[in-house]
């Protein structure tokens, strides 16, 4: 059973979050994520869940921290300001391999920005963006629907391989409204934590720390670490191609960017250009090894963002220079048009002059 | 043979990482005996500082949890609101507490948090090499302030009892120091009181305890707890700040 709704991409993830099981939610108000923590205040209790609007994002990461420790699916959300703030605890979660979620409603700076949707992120949720060797388990939804079933999957990958993971969207995806089918239930993963700190009873202590002062230890402690986003990087990727087969031009985009380049896609066809789509969902780990097919088989791609060139980066890294690939990006919280993408995709598909006359130099020998 | 004085069953059988005539392992041994005669061992979790009791996590025999640098009432609070039915305190020292963690004690007691916080008050940065707290008294050497703290040039010392007392969250509120017999056992009163608050659900309970640094005071034990009692305490009063019913 399905109930059908229309519903903001802010409200979805916190539906999606809820049904996944999290029951407590440490927010600090920023536009445009303020509906996650406001539908929380209403929905977290009614499911038996627990709500604390922090004095700051620092705070609120740290709540995560203490609740991610008690063993319970935990979670908090900003936008690209809040989510500089948090990092410090992220480094943390990281480093005392605990499971959460950080939603980052993204928008435009660097500093204080706009309230725009953006992409520039990136780096910051893929790379680390705090201290130390860690990355996040990172999702991109491109739709309302997706803004409800990433939750659960970002939790899932976050208790398996012990991590925080994120849901990196934008103000598009995060104010845009969409009908969506909700289930009545979804059925819970919910691993057993023996590690968890939640009173010694029946057991000896539990200890959660990410403090390992003899370098040995850390370093054992960090090979873990990187060994978890080995296993990750084999299981977990998910991604999405569309008309690829028979296309010369890839766009690879990800979140709203990438709904926007399908459009451009099917524009593209409708001129007989042939142009396909690689949206990567989860950004980290990275599609790596599928657009290195890609690559093999001939492709050549234009990565669209909205940011100075980010994601371009691992596209890069992934296909080591086996095909040419391009970049298009809008800055400042600039939304690209389906139309500004297709000229792009044109320029590139559309010889050159000086290769249409190589081209006729040859024939005509 | 009568047994008439053991290891508290919440202190850990290992060698602690203190220099010679520090009181933190007074303070620990305290916080244990009260786990302890409350019977509340297997229901206790500890939040741990940064700063010289950093290994605290190894000290304890309940279970703990490290926290980045005055944070930990933060994630005293997500502990706490996740498993209310457990017992949750925080040790921090004054640069945790005064000064990163300012807005996290504040706000933890404006919310009425239900923990327990055990605040250690040495008026010095112990671990970095003895530099300026925001308890460092005016006068004081440090490494940061060499020819004494100036409160012109370099503000102020934050009175953390006195600040959180009114906050209407707060529930105890004392300071005692560990000078002599007679204090400790007041201090572990102190202590024993700010667990009961908890367990009475009574809203955050805060102990300071006036604590030695011979290290980074460059004193010999016995004349660092002189210092305490003749120079540090009657800047910083010992007693109840508050107390609710």
């Amino acid at each position: 059973m399905t109930t059908k709704v229309l519903m903001k991409g802010n409200e979805a993830v916190v539906r999606g979050a809820i049904a996944a099981g999290c029951r407590a939610f440490f927010g600090y108000p920023i536009t445009p994520q303020n509906e996650v923590p406001e539908y929380m205040s209403k929905y977290m209790p009614e499911a038996g869940g627990v709500f604390v609007q922090a004095e700051s994002e620092v705070a609120a990461i740290n709540m995560v921290y203490g609740a991610a420790c008690a063993g319970v699916r935990a979670m908090t959300s900003s936008s690209s300001p809040g989510i500089s703030l948090k990092m410090e605890g992220i480094s943390y979660l990281a480093g005392a391999q605990l499971p959460c979620l950080i939603v980052n409603v993204q928008r435009g700076g660097p500093g204080l920005g706009n309230i725009a949707p953006s992409q520039s992120d990136y780096f910051q949720a893929v790379k680390g963006g705090g201290h130390g060797d860690y990355k996040m388990y990172t999702f991109a939804p491109w739709s309302v629907k997706e803004m409800f079933e990433h939750p659960s999957l970002a939790f899932e990958v976050a208790d398996k391989y012990r991590g925080p993971a994120m849901i990196l969207t934008d103000a598009i995806i995060g104010q845009m409204l969409e009908p969506i089918e909700i289930p009545e239930k979804i059925e819970l993963n919910l691993p057993p934590k023996p590690w968890a700190t939640t009173g010694a009873k029946g057991r000896g202590r539990n200890s959660i720390t990410s403090l390992y002062i003899v370098p040995e230890d850390l370093e054992r402690i960090n090979l873990e670490i990187q060994a978890n986003y080995k296993l990750a990087t084999e299981r977990e990727v998910r991604f999405q191609e569309f008309w690829i087969d028979d296309a010369n031009l890839v766009l690879v985009a990800y979140g709203c960017v990438a709904r926007i380049s399908r459009t451009t896609m099917t524009m593209a066809r409708e001129k007989g250009l042939k142009v396909g789509l690689f949206r990567p969902i989860t950004l980290f780990p990275f599609p790596s090894k599928q657009l290195l097919e890609l690559a093999k088989s001939g492709k050549h791609f234009l990565v669209v963002e909205m940011s100075a060139g980010q994601m371009v980066e691992d596209v890069r890294l992934s296909v080591n220079g086996e095909a040419e690939v391009d970049f298009y990006g809008r800055l400042g919280g600039i939304v690209p048009s389906p139309n500004e993408i297709l000229e792009e995709v044109e320029k590139l598909l559309k010889p050159s002059l000086y290769q249409v006359m190589a081209s006729a130099k040859t024939s005509t020998n | 043979m009568k047994v008439v004085f053991s290891r508290p069953r919440a202190l850990s059988d290992v060698t602690m990482a203190y220099c010679q005539g520090c009181t933190h392992g007074i303070a620990h041994r305290l916080v244990a005996e009260v786990i302890d005669e409350l019977g509340i061992l297997e229901r206790t979790i500890g939040i741990c500082p940064v700063g010289c009791s950093v290994f605290l996590y190894q000290y304890m025999e309940c279970d703990m949890i490290e926290a980045s640098h005055g944070r930990a009432p933060a994630v005293a609070t997500g502990v706490k609101r996740v498993l209310p039915d457990r017992v949750v305190f925080t040790y921090q020292g004054d640069g945790d507490l005064a000064a990163i963690g300012t807005a996290e004690i504040i706000h933890a007691a404006a919310r009425g948090e239900n923990i327990t916080v055990v605040f250690i008050n040495n008026t010095t940065y112990g671990m970095t090499g003895g530099q300026m707290a925001p308890t460092t008294i005016p006068g004081q050497e440090t490494t940061t302030t060499p020819g004494g703290r100036d409160p012109i040039k370099a503000g102020n010392p934050i009175k953390v009892c006195e600040l959180l007392a009114p906050i209407e969250g707060t529930a105890y509120i004392a300071r005692a120091s560990l000078t002599s017999p007679a204090n400790v056992m007041k201090a572990k009163k102190a202590i024993k009181t700010a667990f009961e608050m908890q367990l009475a659900g009574k809203g955050l309970s805060l102990v300071e305890l006036l604590s030695s640094c011979p290290t980074q005071w460059g004193m010999p034990p016995l004349e660092a707890l002189k210092h305490v009692d003749e120079v540090i305490t009657p800047y910083y009063p010992l007693g109840e700040f508050k107390r609710v019913n």
